[in-house]
Order: C-alpha cells, then sequence, then structure tokens
C-alpha cells in the first residue's frame, strides 16, 4: 500500500467521523421528520385533521430552513449548535445543522410519499371506523412505505455531500480529509481514495435503496 | 313537501325510522359551485336491496356519503337503525361505521397488505385478537370465493377478484347495512352479473341491507328491489323496480328504463309492413305488458273486439325481479277512432302504451 500507516489511520478516522456525521443526522432527521411531515398532511385541506394555521406555519418553516444554503445555515446557527453541542466545533457540533438541514429536507420528501397514498384508502378506513391515529398506523405509514423508503435514500445521499461541507468547522471526515490532504498539500492520491470511497459509499446507499423500495412495495 | 312544519317532520321521521334501517330527510349539501343534494328524503326498509340511479353529478355519491357520514349533510336527518347519527361524536360514530360495510368503485384496497391482511383490517382496527381475526378472514374468504388467494397481493388479482375481497372486507363486522358505490363500474360485463349476483346471494344469506348507487339501469334491474331515481340532487322517481320499470312517471326515469327494456325496431322492418289500407290510419304502439295481463291474448282480442289490424314488428319477454313482463312494438291499422278505441281498451286492462310513431319514422323514412 502506498499510503503511509498514519495516512490509513487518518483515512479511517475521517471514514468514521462521515458515518457518524451522515447517521446521526438521517435517524435525528427521521425521527423528527415523520411526525412532521403527517402533521403536514393531516393538516392540510384534505387531510384527515385540516386547520390552516398549523398547516401554514409548518410550511413556512419547512420552506424558510430549506431556502437558506446549507453553509450559511451551518454559521448562522452557531449559537444554537453551542447550547446544544456545548461546541461550534467538531464533529458533534456538525451534527446540529446537518440534521436541522436534513429534516427540512426529508419532510418535504416524506410528505410527497404521504400524499401519493390513494385518498381512496383513507377513505375506505373511515368507512371502517378507523380513528384518525389508527389511519396514520395502518394505513398512511404502510401503504407509503415505498415512498418514505426512498426519501430516506435521498436523504442519506444528500447527507453525504453535505457533510463534506462540514469540514468547514472543523467536522472532520472524508471531505474534510480530501480538502486538507489531497488539495492543499498536494497529495492526489489521498483526494482519489477519497472520491472513489465517496462514490463507492453513495453508489451503495442507493443500491441498498432501491432493492429496498422494489421488495416492499407490491405494485 | 318542504312544507312539513318541524314537529310533523320529526313524527315522519320517527315513524320511518321504526320501519327502515336507513332514514334520510330533506338532506341538503352544497359544495362551492352548486347544490349536490337538494332535499333528499329516503327510507330503506330492512333487507332490501335499494338502487339508487343517476346520471354523472347527480349527487349519488354524495347521497351515499351521507349515510356514514363520511360527508356530513348541511342539514336534514340520518337514521340507522333508528340511531340518529347526526348527534353521535367522534367515537360513538366510529363504533357505528363497524357495523356498516362500503364497497367502493376502485376497490381501495391495501397495495401493500395481502389479500387476507386486507380483510382482515376492519377486524384490526376494531380491535379483535389475532386467532378469532383469522378464523373469521377464512371464513369471509370462502364466502366470497377467494379462500385460494388467500396469501396473493390485489396486484396480482382480477377486477372481479379484487371486488370480492373488497365485499369480505366491508363484511367482516358482520354489517347489517352494505353500502356500494358503483360497485361493478369499473368490471367488464360478466364479471358484473357475478358480483351482483354475489351481493344478492350475500344478502339472502346475511340478511343484509344493501344500498347501493349505479347510473346503469341494468344494474338496478339485475338486483334492486327498490330504486330511486335521482336527478340534480332531487328524488325524481322511487318505488319498486318493477313499477319503476314498467310505469316509469317522470321522462328521465322513462329514458333510463328505455336503456334496458326499450324496443328498438329491426332496420327496415316498417318498410316490410303492407301499406295499410285506404280509409285507415297507422300507429306504431310500444305495448307494456306485466302483473296479471302478461300471458291475456290482448292482442288477438283488441283486433276481433275494434275490428283492426295489429301487426307485430318487434318483441321480447323478459323478467325483473322474477315477475315477467313482455314489450311489443305493433302497428295498429284501423280507423282513427277505432284506434283510439283501442288504446283506451288496453290502458284499462293496466297495459302501458306509448305511440312511437316519431322514433319509428325515422328508420322507416331511411329505407324509404
Ligand atoms: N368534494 C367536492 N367539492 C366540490 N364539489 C363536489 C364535491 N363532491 C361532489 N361535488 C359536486 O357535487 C355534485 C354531485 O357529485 P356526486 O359525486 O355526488 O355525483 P355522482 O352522482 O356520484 O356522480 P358520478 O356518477 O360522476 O360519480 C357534482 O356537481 C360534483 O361536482
Ligand atoms: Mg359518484
Amino acid at each position: 500500500m502506498w499510503l503511509t500507516p498514519a495516512m490509513q489511520d487518518l483515512l479511517l478516522d475521517a471514514a468514521n467521523e462521515t458515518a457518524l456525521m451522515v447517521l446521526a443526522a438521517a435517524g435525528i432527521a427521521i425521527a423528527a421528520g415523520l411526525p412532521l411531515a403527517l402533521l403536514l398532511q393531516a393538516t392540510a385541506p384534505d387531510g384527515i385533521a385540516r386547520h390552516a394555521a398549523v398547516n401554514r406555519v409548518l410550511g413556512v418553516v419547512v420552506n424558510a430552513i430549506r431556502s437558506v444554503p446549507f453553509i450559511i445555515l451551518m454559521v448562522a446557527i452557531v449559537p444554537f449548535t453551542r447550547a446544544v453541542a456545548g461546541s461550534s466545533i467538531g464533529t458533534t457540533a456538525a451534527i446540529v445543522p446537518l440534521a436541522i438541514a436534513a429534516t427540512a429536507f426529508i419532510v418535504r420528501l416524506f410528505e410527497t410519499a404521504l400524499r401519493d397514498v390513494d385518498r381512496g384508502l383513507v377513505e375506505a378506513a373511515q368507512a371502517m371506523g378507523a380513528t384518525r391515529l389508527q389511519i396514520v398506523t395502518h394505513v398512511l405509514v404502510p401503504e407509503a412505505a415505498p415512498g418514505l423508503v426512498a426519501a430516506i435514500t435521498v436523504t442519506l445521499v444528500s447527507l453525504v455531500g453535505y457533510s463534506a461541507m462540514a469540514g468547514a468547522v472543523g467536522g472532520g471526515g472524508l471531505g474534510d480529509l480530501g480538502i486538507r490532504f489531497g488539495y492543499q498539500r498536494f497529495m492526489p492520491e489521498v483526494m482519489a481514495i477519497v472520491v472513489v470511497l465517496l462514490v463507492l459509499v453513495v453508489q451503495g446507499m442507493q443500491t441498498l435503496g432501491d432493492a429496498l423500495v422494489r421488495r416492499i412495495s407490491r405494485k | 313537501m318542504n312544507a312539513l312544519t318541524p314537529h310533523v317532520a320529526a313524527h315522519v321521521a320517527a315513524q320511518d325510522a321504526g320501519r327502515a334501517l336507513v332514514s334520510l330527510r330533506d338532506l341538503r349539501k352544497s359544495y362551492a359551485s352548486a347544490a349536490a343534494l337538494d332535499g333528499v328524503s329516503l327510507a330503506v326498509a330492512r333487507g332490501r336491496i335499494f338502487g339508487i340511479v343517476g346520471r354523472s353529478g347527480a349527487g349519488k355519491s354524495t347521497l351515499l356519503r351521507c349515510v356514514n357520514l363520511l360527508e356530513r349533510p348541511d342539514s336534514g336527518q340520518v337514521h340507522l337503525d333508528g340511531q340518529d347519527l347526526l348527534t353521535l361524536d367522534r367515537a360513538a360514530l366510529n363504533t357505528v361505521r363497524r357495523r356498516i360495510g362500503m364497497v367502493f368503485q376502485h376497490f381501495n384496497l391495501l397495495a401493500r397488505r395481502s389479500v387476507a391482511d386486507n380483510v382482515a383490517l376492519p377486524l384490526e382496527l376494531a380491535g379483535v385478537p389475532a386467532a378469532a381475526r383469522s378464523a373469521r378472514v377464512a371464513e369471509l374468504l370462502s364466502l366470497v370465493g377467494l379462500a385460494d388467494r388467500a396469501g396473493a397481493y390485489p396486484a396480482q388479482l382480477s377486477g372481479g377478484q379484487k371486488q370480492r375481497v373488497g365485499i369480505a372486507r366491508a363484511l367482516a363486522g358482520r354489517p347489517s347495512l352494505l353500502l356500494c358505490d358503483e360497485a361493478t363500474s369499473a368490471l367488464d360485463p360478466e364479471t358484473t352479473t357475478e358480483i351482483l349476483l354475489l351481493i344478492r346471494d350475500l344478502r339472502d344469506r346475511l340478511s343484509l341491507t344493501v344500498l347501493l348507487i349505479t347510473h346503469e339501469m341494468a344494474v338496478v334491474k339485475a338486483i334492486c328491489d327498490e330504486v330511486a331515481v335521482l336527478e340534480r340532487g332531487r328524488v325524481i322517481e322511487q318505488g319498486r323496480v318493477f313499477d319503476v320499470f314498467t310505469r316509469p312517471q317522470h321522462p328521465t326515469t322513462a329514458n333510463f328504463v328505455a336503456e334496458v327494456i326499450g324496443t328498438t325496431l329491426p332496420d327496415g322492418a316498417l318498410g316490410r309492413l303492407p301499406a295499410p289500407q285506404p280509409g285507415t290510419q297507422r300507429r306504431i304502439l310500444r305495448i307494456l305488458f306485466a302483473g296479471p295481463h302478461a300471458s291475456r291474448a290482448v292482442i288477438s282480442e283488441a283486433s276481433r273486439e275494434f275490428g283492426i289490424d295489429l301487426n307485430i314488428i318487434a318483441g321480447r319477454v323478459d323478467a325483473i325481479g322474477g315477475a315477467p313482463f313482455g314489450v311489443l312494438a305493433v302497428a295498429a291499422d284501423g280507423p282513427p277512432g277505432r284506434l283510439m278505441q283501442a288504446t283506451a281498451w288496453m290502458r284499462g286492462l293496466g297495459l302501458a302504451i306509448d305511440a312511437i310513431d316519431a322514433i319509428a319514422a325515422e328508420p322507416a323514412a331511411l329505407a324509404a
């Protein structure tokens, strides 16, 4: 191997940091995004718990976050990040803006997946005497599952890209390594390895996600 | 009828509710564009298959959806088994809905649940334990003839099979009332017949009451006991299917009925008739035989009694709900006064007679 052992360690650490940032942010985004998307969908004019004001406010907030470029969002919420993570620098700190951006991103994707569930199915459940919670748990979420999984895949892939930017606030990770060694210290082989790794990871996630969607959809 | 005082209206509603399983009184519902229901009152007696027929946009779906309050009327009353549904809170309404089955035009099956799991859904929602659920599901699937497809997914089924699943699902909670919204409109004619016969068979076996809506009079003729014709949010005619088919009162109903039992004349039939004798007039009549006179030799008797010629051009015999009726198209030749006497005599026997000269003239003109 033409990488020094020290460089191999750096690479391994960076890969771990990227994995941590992506997975933690994605986990938070899924956990927060699904209830928010359900709330958006339910409070919509044709939803099962119509509420114009809630729907409007939530929609505006989500769109506002989505329209701020990630690099600016990161800087803009530094005080919040410091309050939550105890520091504004480092991998843990980078998870905060990543999670916020990913949540706003995935909420819209989840909402689209939920909206694609045939209204007739909700109606059938209502006619059976289903409560609103039962409609969510027995109809909306399970029927939207393929779309929800596809949304998670897209979010994970985007997070890999965003996490590289998080290197700018000392988040570490593969993107950061590539910039610092590959670019600033003229080590093209490091850059090459980073790029190949990122491509493989993204491909792998997409392939797995697609396979899962195919497996669970019964169309 | 809208002049009923509130007191009388309430009294009538209570009376209806006593006899009928479903009683709707003066339902009104408007959307931004127009009134979908404009004062509809109906009573559906227990054990009947009640059809609501109407053109697209007449308000049929809105009306049906008011029965289980998927749609809340702006005003009016909905009684099920004597219970006023509009006063129920959400939880009580859900309990009532579990006793009402609903079947949909587009089946509305959950794509990611197997056939068995689709049928089990209402039981799951009602908190039935798993063991009891699977026993009931097996029973329901054999009831609709799908015992061998329990593990299949909706995408693997034909339209008719999907609707069988829909029906099994609707029956899971042992409902007393089955609502069908165009349950056969997405199916081919043979499958339609199959599903209709299934619904009738289930009605008989489970003593269901069925309220179904359709835009096809053929569906009404096939299985309904009673029918209401809806036009622009109003019931324009209502009664026993046989009566409505054989004696439609409203022009719209007559049009609907004609689709199913209309006598179309064979091409060129009029041209092949011998020319009328000088001094006589020719009327083309459509005679509908129903009830006790269906089998009486009315044609020969009229011919003898009134000294007129009656030439049969076309005819068919059919049955509605087991009651036979016949339709004949005849060319009646005779002096005008005699023709009038003869038609009056036949009407007096309870036959329905229309002059269809205008309709008949067209093919004749073409043939000439
Ligand atoms: N949710 C709605 N919003 C606005 N207008 C509606 C709505 N539902 C029904 N309407 C209107 O009410 C009228 C009656 O509709 P409805 O669906 O009850 O008719 P229908 O007899 O079932 O017709 P079809 O045979 O086409 O299903 C129509 O003019 C329709 O446009
Ligand atoms: Mg309709």
